[in-house]
């Protein structure tokens, strides 16, 4: 399009063969109207909207209907947590049948109805745990990049040291030492996690804290909280959601293995963990293999479908990050 | 064809490269497109450099990549075509370009410290491309390396490809990696930004390297810059691009000396040729010099601890003396590393000064922050380089130019929006930008901003650091007549910090000229812009390139030349720290004895240990 207002008579211009100036020089000139302003050209080409990918969507999908699960479920559910379906059977573990749609566990209660209720404790307590753990380490963390150097160091080597324990190992010592209720298995999921998040928001408040615009404020006299929530915070905020995300599946699969090790949440309360633990026999004995494929099934697609969908946030929010800082 | 067309072409020589009607585009998921390049023909010969000259945003890089039949991620070649050697480089895949890459075309990028790795030896990477391609053996590679090394007349030239990136200096390291484009004999070079990166002093030698070896090794190149007076050194033909079409194509003489197309008019307008001597006012009022509105002396200050000697572990400046009078522009300038933004942070107290004293109005200043009150700070503004960094990404200009109004009281019985409107009127910036984001804004709409916040606070002293280095030509042009103006309406002083002296003479009323951490003279613009000179400012005063065509050739047969070819820029702890570099040096009186002031009385002083007749010729 633009070619044809290149040379007079829309004639394919010929830099070098001098058709525009046949004497000798090739000297060529584009067309101009005198007076256009010559407007400075945008810095970059125009941002494009957040959108998900197919594995985004599907991940999306599967993260909403789990939410969904977990907040309805209750209401929609087949039969209640500890309720016998079948009470005139006693075998246990059977396979899906009508009434039970994914069979039955150890004690004869319906699988299904078992899964929607665990599905509220398991997701509940892990995101309990993982606001916990991100109000504690940011506030920490962010803390201890604006504290100067002295400060930063002994909380960064104590932070360290809670680091260097086995999370596993030291939820079980907690566990078993005050002994196992819902609030506490929150703390200690809350806490444990909590190391890694100070990390985080510290070296994100390092790294906002070194950029210009946080010198230029305090260059202008402003103090310190002015800067961690006006300058700092909302620069960090963005990288700290996605890491939520990820830090929820952490707390999920935590959850599910201090459950699985029989600390987490007690019978007979339903919980994905702590189900599949319950029925570990039907590998053994039973028929139907429902009992411990659902719970596990559940924790994995749970946690994929999160990965999934902070893959796709993390990438789109890493750019453009990394663009805006 | 163009061959039998045009039988009197002065330019012969096989066609290396030629683009037809090449466009390149983002293709957007809806299937839209945001064209960067529309419908582009050049063609480069043989023994040929093409210039492809614009602002950031022409489309010049995207271009120039296309040789390589390489587009930036996210664009694609929407159309046209791109021959190299005939072959038409748009259509073909990573594996059939492979083979090309290094030996056909070779790529200079603007960075040499990005391009080299830091972990293996200079040697094994100027030679890789040859040997990985089978083109030559490890020992014919070898051999054409140290040919190069020669050419490009690197010091050491038998062993400096035993040493690894971080034992040379950037200037050298720029021509090896010339070395390393040119090691595989490629038929065509590109380079983007080679020189953009480097000191003025520095420039000139690796222009010069750069266009002996294209010329000894008969390669076709096509050289990117933004700066037409080193292009009027190194090429032959020039392109001008503007928004990704050309504008204005011809050879290089032409070019400068006739611009036809407004946009080439405006881009020759916008470099500031170099003052002639003793133009411009003399500004030597003494009256005035006797309450400058902010005075250093004594200045010591570095990084790192403070020791027991008083000095910080790594001394950056030492003994400055500075004073910046009301209403006038005080221009620091300097290479890299001398020590100029250090100085604008010791007076901004960013960074506290080890020895010496600050005086703003007549009152002492605190060294650091916390000692300073809000009316001291207030009075002195620091603005930053990159407005990309400075602004807060997160806050709208409306909140960023509207916090220094809360903060310091300066809104003055006006509303604060009242306020924040005026000073984007005072930046010439649409008053609807207060509620947009910086990434909304381009370079220098964004640079306005960060100016404005700035004069949001009323200050005596605006401290510019490099402002416009990051800026195209024509946008920091426009910056520098902002400025101009700025400073007439509210009288505001600017201690205006840059490498590049032509930007600095042509708006400062004083120039300081600091070397390694030291002042080396200072005084009026036009004294110290005339003779006598400092040996470090004739040094500098020579190197700054000039638009016309023969000036490398001339520059690089003068003695400064010569002698600042070499040598560290490095705080020494006594004497002069341009000994190593200056060509009239005395040995053992300008190495262990401070330099003494001369003055020349109007408040022109030289510190050399040459008398003022001497330093004159």
């Amino acid at each position: 399009m633009s070619n044809e207002t290149l040379t007079p008579g829309g004639a394919h211009p010929d830099m070098l063969g001098g058709m525009t100036d046949p004497e000798k020089t090739g000297h060529f000139v584009a067309p101009y109207d005198e007076g256009v302003s010559f407007d400075e050209l945008p810095d970059s080409a125009p941002k494009e909207r957040f959108r998900l990918s197919l594995t985004g969507w599907i991940g999306a999908i599967i993260v909403v209907f789990w939410l969904l699960v977990a907040v309805f479920g209750p209401f929609i559910a087949p039969w209640g947590e500890n309720d016998l379906p079948f009470p005139d059977d006693y075998s246990e573990f059977q396979s899906p049948r009508a009434g039970a749609w994914l069979g039955t566990d150890v004690e004869d209660r319906d699988i299904l109805s078992r899964i929607v209720f665990g599905a509220g404790r398991t997701i509940g307590i892990a995101f309990a745990a993982t606001i916990l753990a991100y109000v504690l380490g940011v506030v920490l963390g962010i803390g201890a990049a604006v504290s100067g150097p002295k400060v930063d160091m002994v909380m960064s080597r104590i932070n360290d040291a809670f680091l260097s324990l086995p999370t596993i190992m030291l939820g079980l010592v907690v566990v078993a030492a005050v002994g196992s209720s819902i609030p506490v298995l929150i703390c200690t999921a809350g806490l444990i996690y909590a190391t890694v998040v100070f990390r985080l928001a510290r070296a994100l408040g390092m790294e906002i804290m070194v950029m210009d615009f946080v010198e230029a404020a305090k260059a202008r006299g402003e103090g310190r909280w002015w800067i961690i929530t006006r300058e700092i915070w909302p620069n960090a905020a963005m990288p700290l959601i996605t890491d939520f995300g990820l830090r929820l599946i952490y707390v999920i699969l935590f959850i599910s293995s201090l459950s699985f090790l029989g600390l987490g949440v007690q019978p007979p309360q339903a919980d994905w963990g702590s189900m599949v633990r319950e029925n570990l026999g039907a590998l053994q004995y039973g028929e139907s293999v429902f009992p411990v494929l659902a719970p596990a099934l559940s924790i994995a697609t749970l946690t994929v479908a999160i990965n999934l969908v902070v893959d796709d946030v993390s990438a789109q929010a890493g750019g453009r990050l990394s663009k805006r800082l | 064809m163009a061959q039998t067309r045009n039988p009197g072409d002065r330019l012969p020589g096989d066609i290396v490269f030629e683009t037809r009607d090449l466009r390149i585009g983002a293709i957007q998921h809806d299937g839209s497109e945001i064209r960067i390049v529309k419908g582009v023909d050049f063609k480069v010969r043989r023994g040929e450099v093409v210039a492809l000259i614009g602002e950031s945003g022409s489309g010049k890089t995207t271009i120039s990549l296309s040789a390589l039949g390489y587009t930036k991620p996210g664009l694609s070649f929407t159309g046209g075509e791109a021959l190299l050697l005939g072959q038409d480089v748009t259509k073909m895949t990573t594996d059939e370009l492979r083979p090309l890459r290094g030996i056909s075309v070779a790529y200079l990028a603007q960075s040499a410290a990005a391009t080299f790795n830091p972990s293996i030896r200079i040697n094994e990477q100027v030679t890789e491309a040859p040997v990985l391609h089978g083109t030559k053996t490890q020992a014919e590679a070898n051999a054409k390396a140290l040919d190069l090394y020669r050419a490009l007349e690197l010091p050491d030239p038998d062993t400096i490809g035993e040493r690894y990136p971080h034992q040379v200096s950037g200037g050298q390291l720029q021509r090896l990696m010339a070395a390393m484009a040119l090691c595989g004999d490629p038929e065509l070079l590109v380079l983007d930004e080679p020189t953009t990166a480097l000191d003025v002093t520095t420039q000139i030698e690796v222009l010069k390297a750069f266009k002996q070896v294209i010329q000894e090794e008969g390669a076709a190149a096509i050289y990117v810059t933004h700066d037409l007076a080193v292009v009027a050194q190194i090429a032959d033909r020039v392109i001008v691009l503007y928004n990704g079409e050309i504008k204005e194509a011809g050879p290089v003489h032409e070019l400068i000396t006739n611009p036809v197309h407004p946009y080439t008019r405006r881009l020759m307008a916008a470099i500031r040729p170099m003052p002639e001597a003793g133009q411009g006012e003399d500004s030597s009022d003494e009256h005035l010099r006797a309450d400058p509105a902010l005075a250093a002396k004594g200045i010591d200050a570095g990084y790192g601890v403070i020791g027991s000697n008083g000095k910080a572990a790594i001394p950056v400046l030492r003994d400055v003396d500075v004073a910046i009078e009301r209403g006038k522009t005080v221009g620091i300038i300097g290479e890299s590393g001398c020590g100029k933004s250090t100085l604008a942070r010791v007076f901004a107290g960013l960074l506290p000064a080890s020895d010496g004293e600050i005086h703003l109005d007549g009152e002492r200043l605190s060294p650091d922050l916390a000692g300073r009150t809000r009316e001291q700070l207030r009075k002195v503004q620091f603005v930053y380089q990159m407005a990309d960094t400075a602004l807060n990404p997160r806050q709208r200009i409306r909140d960023i130019l509207g916090r220094p109004i809360d903060f310091y009281r300066t809104a003055e019985g006006m509303t604060r929006r009242q306020r924040v409107d005026q000073l984007l009127e005072m930046v010439e910036l649409p008053l609807q930008f207060a509620d947009r984001y910086p990434h909304e804004l381009s370079g220098g709409q964004k640079q306005r901003v960060n100016l404005a916040r700035a004069l949001a606070a009323n200050p005596e002293i605006v401290l510019c650091d490099e402002v416009t280095s990051a800026l195209d030509t024509i946008v920091a042009a426009n910056v520098i007549a902002l400025l101009t103006r700025l400073q007439r309406e509210t009288g505001v002083s600017f201690v205006f910090i840059s490498h590049d002296l032509s930007t600095v003479s042509s708006f400062a009323d004083e120039i300081v000229v600091l070397y390694a951490g030291m002042v080396a003279e200072q005084g009026p613009t036009d004294r110290v812009l005339s003779p006598p000179f400092h040996p470090y400012t004739r040094l500098l005063v020579s190197s700054v390139p000039e638009p016309r065509v023969g000036w490398l050739e001339e520059a690089a047969q003068t003695r400064e030349a010569k002698a600042g070819a070499s040598g560290s820029v490095q705080l020494t702890e006594t004497g002069c720290p341009f000994f190593a570099r200056c060509p009239v040096a005395i040995a053992g009186t300008c190495d262990v004895v401070d330099p003494p002031k001369l003055n020349d009385g109007a408040g022109h002083i030289i510190d050399c240990h040459r008398s003022l007749e001497e330093l004159g010729g």
